[in-house]
């Protein structure tokens, strides 16, 4: 190869173009990679998103509290037997975001509703936790900002909102304990 | 449209720099010979507004940032501070939150008379595509910088518009959490909308100097739309004469300015945002700042999250395929009787969304949103259609020609001999 020129391929300077060039490649990859990964949640913000205890035993029947787990409000409610019967009397095929009630409670802890604060239009904080509230027209809750209202389930029944007020992974310690995430 | 230079260096300095480094003559050549079109009207003067507002809001901008403070805690009592303590703290702030407003009521005009004498088309399609571009950046530097305050119309409006992008499938959840740096709005966002913030109008700045660029390169469109054939006749020297009627242009918009900053501050803003930022309470009326009241609109009247978010990225992307959606070659609607009128309909839906976006989105107002997000994308649509049989009025021979008849009472004449009509105002 004493003579190779520019218009032969398979030399050894198509070889060494190559593999620098995939040698750039990897080097650039391998700093795009730090520097879109710090962007995502730090260890700090995780660590302060672990599971949080609650309490449910201060939670009188018909009230509600709001807490905040990873910056966000959940409720907690603790619903009346009117409250429940008329979350499971609702023809399920009739909802926007067909859900049935014992799909958004845990079984033998019916009473307990356990939702994310935030509307699912554009994250508004709906009304209805705290007592004197408006809780809309099917005694849950009700957005102030657009106008959704959400069932004692917390199912979106009437408004712009386009799904149920989600529920968040938690799961009962013990009959009067729950742990959020 | 950029003949040979005529710089004639006028000292021995200026020789021996020119020689190494020719910047006086790039700046001679750009702004004080640089033919204009001699019919260009007050609508094009908003470039050289816009320029003014870029450098004012970067320096009140830089000289803000000594004095805030961005972290969740502390940042809207900085604020404050600057309002209070700092000395013309409060003149300062004053200057750059209305700038803001300014900057885009100047660009929405510019873009507004760029559609009307049809400055997008060729050859400055890639011209027009920059200038989208800046919008687009613009909007993004807006945005984030209405956030720094931290106050409830801060926080509410960054969860809101982050949470568009959760509409997108399958990766929308983790692009929202790279964004907000956690499971919320919170100190991260703030610090990195910060960053950003400080660093996106140096890009909008890059992208100008493409933008003007690009301009000197094809040349300045005017309000006949037809192409500059005799630089001797059609074009005047860009010193004094574009100078001196940017500069009243500039004044008049100042005057504007003044007047917001000094006596209605708060006019453009919301009283919400002297509200500390509070995660567990919303706002009653999430409202954005008015420029982009019609997009948000149009991100309402679709009673879909995904197609809603498509529809409001979309109206803005749209502008960049301008130059291929209008079939028409004439480039001034003030030729296109149609167009014309389809122009000004779509202006008044433009601001019909505005009024909109600002109403709470109920009963007849979403109705309405609908209606006129039709027609807004509609307008677009139509100037595809109306290009293709349109019959447009006689085009004047040049410029100057154009210039001449409207001199002599603005009769349709179309004289030949123009060119020995000419006054000689050259100097």
């Amino acid at each position: 190869m004493a003579h190779a020129t520019d218009t032969k391929s398979g030399t050894r300077r198509d070889f060494l173009l190559l593999a620098t060039g995939a040698a750039g490649a990897v080097a650039a990859g391998s700093i795009v990679v730090p520097l879109i990964s710090q962007l995502a949640p730090d260890q700090q913000t995780i660590a302060a998103g672990a599971p949080v205890d609650v309490d449910l035993a201060p939670i009188a029947e018909g009230q509600a509290i709001k807490i905040f787990w990873r910056g966000k409000p959940i409720f907690v409610r603790h619903r009346t037997k009117k409250e429940i019967d008329e979350a499971l009397a609702v023809d399920v095929a009739t909802l926007r975001d067909p859900q049935t009630d014992q799909q958004r409670t845990k079984a033998g802890h019916e009473p307990i509703l356990v939702v994310f604060g935030n509307c699912t239009h554009l994250g508004c904080i709906p009304l209805g936790t705290a007592p004197g509230e408006p809780k809309g027209d099917f005694d849950g809750w009700f957005c102030p900002c657009h106008g959704s209202h959400y069932d004692s389930s917390g199912r979106i029944r009437k408004g712009p909102a386009p799904l149920n007020l989600p529920v968040p992974p938690y799961a009962f310690t013990s009959d009067t304990k729950i742990k959020i995430g | 449209m950029s003949g040979h230079s005529s710089y004639v260096p006028k000292s021995g300095f200026e020789r021996w720099l020119d020689a190494r480094l020719p910047i006086i003559r790039l700046a001679h050549d750009s702004a004080v010979s640089y033919p204009v079109p001699r019919n260009l009207n007050y609508m094009w003067t908003f470039g050289g507004i816009l320029v003014f507002m870029l450098v004012a809001q970067i320096i009140t901008g830089v000289v803000l940032a000594m004095h805030y403070t961005a972290n969740s805690l502390l940042a809207f009592n900085s604020v404050e501070h600057i309002m209070r303590d700092v000395n013309y703290g409060w003149m300062l702030r004053y200057l750059h939150a209305n700038g803001a407003s300014m900057f885009f009521i100047a660009v929405y005009m510019h873009i507004f008379r760029g559609i009307y004498y049809g400055s997008y088309k060729a050859p400055r399609e890639v011209l027009w595509i920059l200038g989208v571009v800046i919008f687009l950046l613009m909007m993004a530097t807006a945005f984030m910088g209405y956030v720094l305050p931290w106050g409830q119309m801060s926080f509410w409006g960054a969860t809101v518009i982050t949470n568009l992008f959760s509409a997108l499938p399958v990766i929308g959840e983790v692009i929202v959490s790279y964004l907000w740096g956690g499971y919320s709005v919170d100190n991260p966002t703030l610090n990195r909308f910060f960053s950003l913030h400080y660093l996106l109008p140096f890009m909008i700045f890059g992208v100008v100097i493409l933008h003007v660029w690009a301009l000197h390169h094809v040349g300045q469109n005017n309000p006949t739309g037809v192409e500059v054939k005799n630089v001797q006749k059609d074009t005047v020297p860009f010193t004094p004469y574009a100078t001196i009627k940017d500069v009243l242009g500039m004044v008049v918009f100042m005057i504007v300015f003044g007047w917001f900053v000094f006596y209605q501050p708060n006019f453009m803003g919301h009283a919400d945002n002297y509200i500390p930022a509070n995660p567990a309470a919303t706002p009653a009326h999430i409202v954005p700042e008015w420029y982009f009241l019609p997009f948000y609109a149009i991100l309402r009247a679709i009673p879909d999250k995904l197609g809603g978010v498509l529809a409001m990225g979309g109206a803005i992307v749209i502008l960049a395929f301008l130059p291929w959606l209008d079939t028409s070659k004439v480039k001034s609607m003030s030729y296109r009787p149609i167009a014309r009128q389809l122009f000004w309909v779509w202006v008044i839906v433009c601001i019909g969304l505005g009024y909109l976006g600002a109403m709470p989105p109920e009963g007849g107002y979403v109705i309405a949103s609908q209606i006129f997000t039709v027609l807004y994308f509609g307008f677009f649509v139509a100037l595809f259609v109306v290009g293709l049989f349109e019959r447009p009025k006689a085009l004047p021979t040049s410029i100057a020609d154009a210039v001449l008849a409207s001199a002599k009472g603005g009769s349709a004449v179309r004289m030949a001999g123009a060119a020995t009509a000419e006054p000689n105002v050259k100097g």
